[in-house]
């Protein structure tokens, strides 16, 4: 669905992505691993619009990406920013009721359908008693919740998440990574999702991209990306991988002793 | 969700309280009653010819009156609703029409054409205000290429570089007025916001560009809204973020310039009336901008009858007036909007 060819992004002389090559099918999580520096950010920053590849192609049902007006490339994919910049003053409901703002018409109005889109989605995102809460009184769990239903108000088929767990603790961790994998179940819909913790990206993702200086070092199942010789090499650091005992996940440790 | 019904007819009572407000009193009272009638009689004349002092009263009403009122109503509108833009298009609470340069812009070059004489030539009574708008969009031109990073503009840059250039403009007007003789006072009195010019030859004038720059704001609620999450975020919820930047830029430029030309430099009104709107009523910029042009309006025309009132028979310029009421009451504002999530 999605198909990434040769990209290569810069800005100026520098180059940050060379030459990647990715693919992404309806109903799959990929998981965009990295240290920093890799290119991760830059890679979804590129595929929403923010930034002109210098060469390559994305495509993605059908569409050249770069071809596309922000508006059209807004119906296809949605991104989940990361929840520290949010306006204070709207509530909850106008937050998520922003998600619609590709599918209006040229003087905002919002019909009775945009108002049922807003609503479901904040009701799979467990937000809608929120609703009329000014943005700046809730919590990071709950504005980072807000931000995944502002996303799927925006009903993309693809989802760029960037890293979203970021402020959360670990209870809204899990909480929002289930609710994202039981979308892409669900809905077959496609996420990209920039993670950190390694382990999250062993428990919900179904492939994982490990990224080093814009590079593409390997793209597989968490098992086979997962390695402590990948791993302890991409990261400079001597790493432990364990298995678990009844999924067979990997498991990541920093070195003991 | 909420009830919009009575934010608007608040303001509007307030605005029609303060037309009534402006048609009825300066030199001469006119009573509501008579207004009435001078109204019927206006729309359709009786048979019979005035009593002298009734025409007289008609003259006031219709030549003087009701052509200040519509002028300073539409400054007030024009002024409130494009400070209502650029405070949304900045994501900055301390943004006004005198921000990106506008309205010094329009200042120096209202000056320079009077230290000139223009007022004097071909161009007649339009000289100042011709000079004062192109003043004003040379100004915005200038803060704009200044502020540009390749295809996009920072909002920092753009207010740094309207902070200064805007405080170069200034110092060209102050300069020019310092070394001037004649005029000097004339260009004093206009900078200050006190209207020169009187009948409808302003109205009509200014109408035109006031419908086009407040009709376009209008249509760009939505647009303002998704801006505070950010240009990044905008344009990837589907906004054409820089085509939207330029069009609120060049709408609200247009409308203070024009509001600027013909009024003179009236401070306040564009930083505190968006302000008190959001205070009052709403944060969401679909109603923010109508609620404002309509407040603006009616907050003004009272301004107005205070300058006409309080050392009369002497008419003070109004941006006196709301710079004294204003300023007090906006630290008022910051203090409350502190405990609050306004921005």
């Amino acid at each position: 669905m999605l198909e990434i060819k040769n990209l290569c992004v810069g800005y100026g002389e520098r180059l940050v992505l060379h030459g990647l090559n990715l693919e992404l099918p309806a109903g799959q999580i990929l998981g965009v691993i990295g240290p920093n520096g890799a290119g991760k950010s830059t890679l979804i920053r590129t595929l929403s619009g923010i930034l002109a590849p210098q060469s390559g192609q994305m495509h993605f049902m059908g569409h050249n990406l770069p071809q596309l007006t922000p508006t059209q490339r807004a119906r296809l994919i949605a991104v989940v920013p990361q929840a520290n910049q949010l306006p204070p003053a709207f509530t909850a409901w106008e937050t998520v009721l922003m998600g619609r703002t590709a599918h209006l018409n040229w003087l905002g109005q919002t019909s009775a359908h945009d108002e049922e889109i807003v609503r479901q989605a904040m009701q799979r995102t467990d937000t809608l008693e929120l609703a009329d809460r000014r943005v700046g009184e809730l919590s990071g769990g709950e504005q980072q919740r807000l931000l995944l239903a502002r996303a799927l108000a925006q009903a993309a088929p693809l989802l760029l998440m960037d890293e979203p767990t970021a402020h959360l603790d670990l209870q809204y961790q899990y909480n929002l990574l289930q609710q994202v994998r039981d979308l892409v179940d669900r809905e077959r819909l496609a996420v990209m999702i920039v993670l950190h913790d390694l382990n999250l990206v062993s428990r919900y993702t179904d492939r994982v991209a490990l990224l080093v200086k814009g590079e593409l070092r390997a793209l597989g199942s968490p098992k086979e990306v997962l390695t402590a010789d990948l791993l302890s090499q991409a990261y400079h650091t001597p790493l432990q991988v364990l298995s678990l005992e009844k999924s067979g996940l990997p498991y990541i440790l920093p070195p003991v002793g | 969700m909420k009830n919009t019904a009575r934010p608007y007819m608040s303001s509007f009572l307030l605005l029609v309280g303060a037309l009534l407000l402006s048609v009825a009193v300066g030199s001469v009272f006119i009573p509501p009653i008579t207004l009435f009638r001078l109204f019927i009689n206006g729309v359709a004349p009786a048979a019979r010819p005035l009593a002298e002092d009734t025409a007289t009263l008609s003259t006031i009403l219709f030549s003087l009156r009701l052509p200040r009122t519509a002028l300073v109503a539409m400054t007030g509108a024009a002024l409130a609703g494009s400070g209502t833009a650029y405070q949304g298009l900045f994501r900055n609470p301390l943004a006004d029409p005198y921000l990106i340069g506008v309205a010094s812009g329009a200042g120096l070059g209202a000056v320079l054409a009077m230290s000139a004489n223009w007022p004097y030539t071909s161009l007649g009574m339009l000289g100042v205000p011709l000079a004062a708008f192109l003043g004003a969009v040379l100004t915005v031109a200038a803060v704009y290429q200044l502020a540009r990073v390749r295809r996009t503009i920072p909002t920092t840059n753009l207010i740094l570089a309207g902070v200064a250039v805007s405080s170069f403009a200034t110092a060209i007007t102050s300069f020019l007025m310092i070394n001037s003789t004649g005029e000097m006072r004339r260009a004093l009195v206009w900078l200050l916001g006190g209207s020169t010019m009187t009948g409808w030859q302003p109205v009509v004038a200014l109408l035109p560009y006031i419908t086009l720059g407040l009709g376009t704001l209008v249509t760009m609620g939505h647009a303002l809204n998704v801006l505070q999450f950010g240009d990044e975020q905008a344009q990837q919820l589907g906004l054409p973020v820089q085509r939207v930047r330029v069009t609120i830029i060049l709408a609200a430029s247009l409308t203070t310039a024009a509001a600027v030309s013909f009024s003179g430099v009236i401070g306040f009104v564009g930083l505190i009336v968006p302000h008190l709107v959001r205070l009052v009523w709403s944060s969401d910029y679909r109603h923010m901008l109508p609620l404002s042009m309509i407040s603006g309006a009616g907050l003004l025309l009272i301004a107005d009858v205070l300058a006409r009132v309080v050392m009369a028979p002497q008419e003070l310029p109004v941006g006196i007036i709301t710079a004294l009421a204003g300023a007090p009451f906006f630290l008022w504002v910051l203090r409350r909007a502190k405990q609050q999530h306004f921005w």
